[in-house]
């Protein structure tokens, strides 16, 4: 199946590997992959600092640069989140009837990195290797935006010598919340210390999650507090199939 | 002006939060506090078999209320009156205060009893009764402690959550006189109950607010759980109401939906110890006189604006403020308002207007734990967004306009963001320690004072993705 990548703005920039991951696991599950270059942003930190006029375009250009793909994959849910939560009102607010077409069409292409490989393309083992003891942030936007359920956690149980241990509280907030991580970074950081005594509690060796906003909190967070903890994105998790040392 | 609380006075969230997280007996108190009422709800509302239908009853009930506001507060005029009640309408928060001051001085008296309400912290009723000469006398065990200690409600159900109770004891010492008082919960609620048994007993005028008006018959709810507000609801000769135009709900029967929602939500309880219903007068059986004061401040306004309207759905339950990941960080007196947590956030803003208020609506994460568990399922995220575009249309601060006009610019073309993606490789390069940057001036100094950065690695995905097409990437 020809499959679309969505590789997100922060993804793109600071965490590529991610986006290389996510390509080397759908190749390795058979399908091909594109990568529209056109590609820039969904709008969510716009949107959501209220900037909803500078998102606008934003959305439109995902309208334009995916017109006529198949199945969009997103390693990101709080993208994903932003595109199903408000891209209807969106489009509604401009009262444009076409536009609010093609974003409903968009919408039912876009799929977030485990939803597509669980529930659109029927895979929860995709042959991966990884024996370290992981723990699995489950993102606000993930969780109560797409309620995405146990799919992160059965890819996860597929992956050859991977302990999975369960993060106490996991449906609270990392704290991160875009630009709330800098508007109010006192508070944002006392959640982040909440969620980092949760990680170190567990004593696996790597936190995951499916956002990588999340894990740069988080992360951010463990490396100032010197914590040897590893943040990973679920996907290269997924991608490993070399026992032994931790990427890079 | 609208006023709610003391929030005309009170300095920004971000600052009033920095204070707060600043004091750990604080933190610890309400960070307690909510998980007990977290966990209660929790097992509540896992063994209601249709949580979600009774949301949704709930939700139409309000949003139905709303859009008819207007028949149905004069239903409730109507039926209130034939009972045998007076009601009143206040415009704003002066105003309502002048009017139950007047009922008070008409009877020449000088003190009154108060049930545990929201509404007269809104309006700085007792600053006004004391203003009048007269003593407002809090019953609620909570209210009682917040008034003795000159504290403010941190907490729409539970105000006193940020005392513990070390320190209820010794307000309790000071105050009432018992240089003995032992610290013990049975210590505690026995001097409560000697020094309110006393005034309720005397005090000859009851005050209350209202959890619910039934537009059908005229009556009024109050639900509570010590029975402190029943004492004042039949005691004394005269009792008086205050309650928001929001209130009023259709029908009798529309209490079958809320009478659940309401406690389960609120303390994690099946059903409140005490639901008192009352419709005006009852000769030989409580208050010979009943006022009600409806209360706008503000609220019509919210009405008008289609998104936000829902906040007024609110039934005060403050399930949002305990689910809230911001709000147990910091307790409530950050929100500079009485109304505090994830509906102070919305509430607050729009009752008291933007230019006071432009931090509130920051004041999230957007981590929607609110809007899962509000019985009425108002979407406060949401309204957060709408609240901060609002702001944003205003004039928001000038660097972060900058920024944000900056980024859309970067998001216009991909040759754009090639660019901008070039310029912060560049410009990281002072800062970089290994892939990391740990100290960054400007803006994002807010992030790196407490948390590393990754810095943006040599390749950006989608330039590995052309070199790869071209064939010369791993």
């Amino acid at each position: 199946m020809l499959i679309s990548l969505f590789i997100t703005c922060y993804n793109d920039a600071l965490f590529p590997s991610t986006g290389k991951a996510v390509v080397a696991v759908l190749e390795r599950l058979g399908h091909t992959v594109e990568f529209r270059d056109a590609q820039t942003c969904c709008g969510q930190m716009h949107y959501n600092t209220g900037y909803a006029r500078e998102a606008l375009p934003l959305m439109r250009r995902m309208v334009d640069v995916y017109r006529g793909a198949g199945p969009i994959c997103a390693p990101s849910a709080s993208c994903v989140a932003m595109m199903r939560d408000h891209y209807p009102k969106m489009a509604a607010e401009t009262g444009d009837q076409r536009l609010e077409a093609e974003v409903a069409d968009l919408l039912g292409r876009v799929f977030e990195f485990s939803e597509l490989l669980v529930d659109r393309l029927g895979v929860t083992d995709v042959g991966a290797a990884f024996p370290h003891t992981v723990t699995l942030h489950t993102s606000c936007h993930s969780l109560r935006s797409l309620h995405i359920g146990d799919q992160p956690e059965r890819l996860l149980a597929a992956v050859q010598g991977l302990q999975l241990v369960t993060l106490p509280r996991r449906d609270e907030c990392c704290g991160f919340g875009g630009t709330f991580s800098v508007k109010n970074a006192g508070v944002s950081t006392a959640m982040a210390a909440d969620k980092v005594a949760c990680v170190l509690g567990t004593g696996a060796e790597v936190c995951t999650a499916g956002d990588n906003s999340c894990l740069m909190q988080i992360g951010g967070a463990l490396r100032r507090g010197n914590a040897a903890v590893r943040c990973l994105h679920l996907a290269e998790i997924l991608a490993s199939t070399a026992p032994g040392e931790l990427p890079p | 002006m609208i006023r709610v609380g003391n929030a005309a006075a009170a300095p920004e969230f971000a600052v009033a939060a920095d204070q707060a997280l600043a004091n750990v007996q604080l933190r610890r108190n309400v960070r307690h506090a909510t998980e007990v009422i977290r966990g209660k709800r929790a097992l509540v509302v896992a063994e209601s078999d249709d949580w979600q239908a009774l949301r949704e009853s709930g939700r139409q009930i309000k949003a139905h209320v709303l859009r008819h506001l207007d028949s149905y507060l004069e239903a409730f005029e109507e039926n209130c009156t034939r009972a045998g009640g007076h009601v009143h309408w206040a415009a704003d928060a002066d105003g309502a205060n002048r009017i139950i001051v007047d009922i008070i001085r008409s009877h020449g008296e000088q003190e009154v009893i108060k049930v545990k309400t929201m509404t007269s912290d809104e309006t700085r009723l007792n600053a006004a009764l004391e203003g009048a000469g007269i003593a407002p006398h809090e019953t609620d065990l909570a209210d009682l402690i917040i008034q003795l200690g000159n504290d403010t409600p941190s907490h729409i159900v539970v105000p006193a959550l940020h005392r513990n109770r070390a320190e209820i004891r010794e307000i309790f010492r000071q105050k009432m006189g018992l240089p003995d008082l032992g610290g013990e919960p049975h210590d505690l609620t026995t001097a409560a109950r000697q020094y309110l048994r006393e005034k309720f007993l005397r005090v000859p005028v009851g005050f209350s607010g209202a959890n619910f008006l039934i537009a059908e018959t005229g009556a009024v709810c109050v639900v509570e759980s010590e029975g402190n507000g029943r004492m004042c609801l039949t005691l004394p000769r005269v009792l008086i109401t205050l309650a928001g135009i929001e209130k009023v709900i259709p029908a009798l029967r529309d209490l079958e939906v809320f009478l659940q929602l309401l406690p389960r939500s609120a303390t994690g309880e099946r059903m409140n110890p005490y639901n008192t219903l009352w419709a005006g007068t009852t000769p030989g059986d409580g208050p010979e006189e009943f006022h009600i004061v409806l209360l706008d401040n503000g609220r019509t306004r919210v009405l008008a604006d289609p998104v936000s309207r829902e906040t007024l759905q609110c039934i005060r339950c403050a399930a949002c403020l305990n689910a809230c990941p911001v709000y147990r960080q910091t307790g409530g007196h950050a929100y500079g308002s009485i109304y505090s947590g994830p509906i102070g956030a919305i509430l607050t803003p729009q009752l008291q207007g933007m230019q006071h208020s432009t931090s509130l609506p920051y004041a999230s994460s957007l981590c929607g734990a609110c809007y899962e568990v509000c019985p009425v399922k108002i979407n406060i995220p949401e309204i957060l967004i709408h609240l901060r575009r609002r702001i944003v249309e205003g004039g928001a601060p000038l660097g972060e306009r900058m920024g944000m006009k900056g980024a859309a610019l970067a998001f216009s073309s991909p040759a754009w963001l090639r660019r901008a993606q070039m310029i912060g490789r560049f410009l990281q390069r002072p800062f970089r320690k290994g892939d990391q940057l740990a100290h960054l001036p400007g803006l994002f100094a807010a992030w790196t004072r407490t948390r590393d950065l990754p810095a943006l690695p040599a390749q950006s995905f989608r330039d590995w993705w052309a070199a790869r097409e071209r064939g010369g990437a791993s």
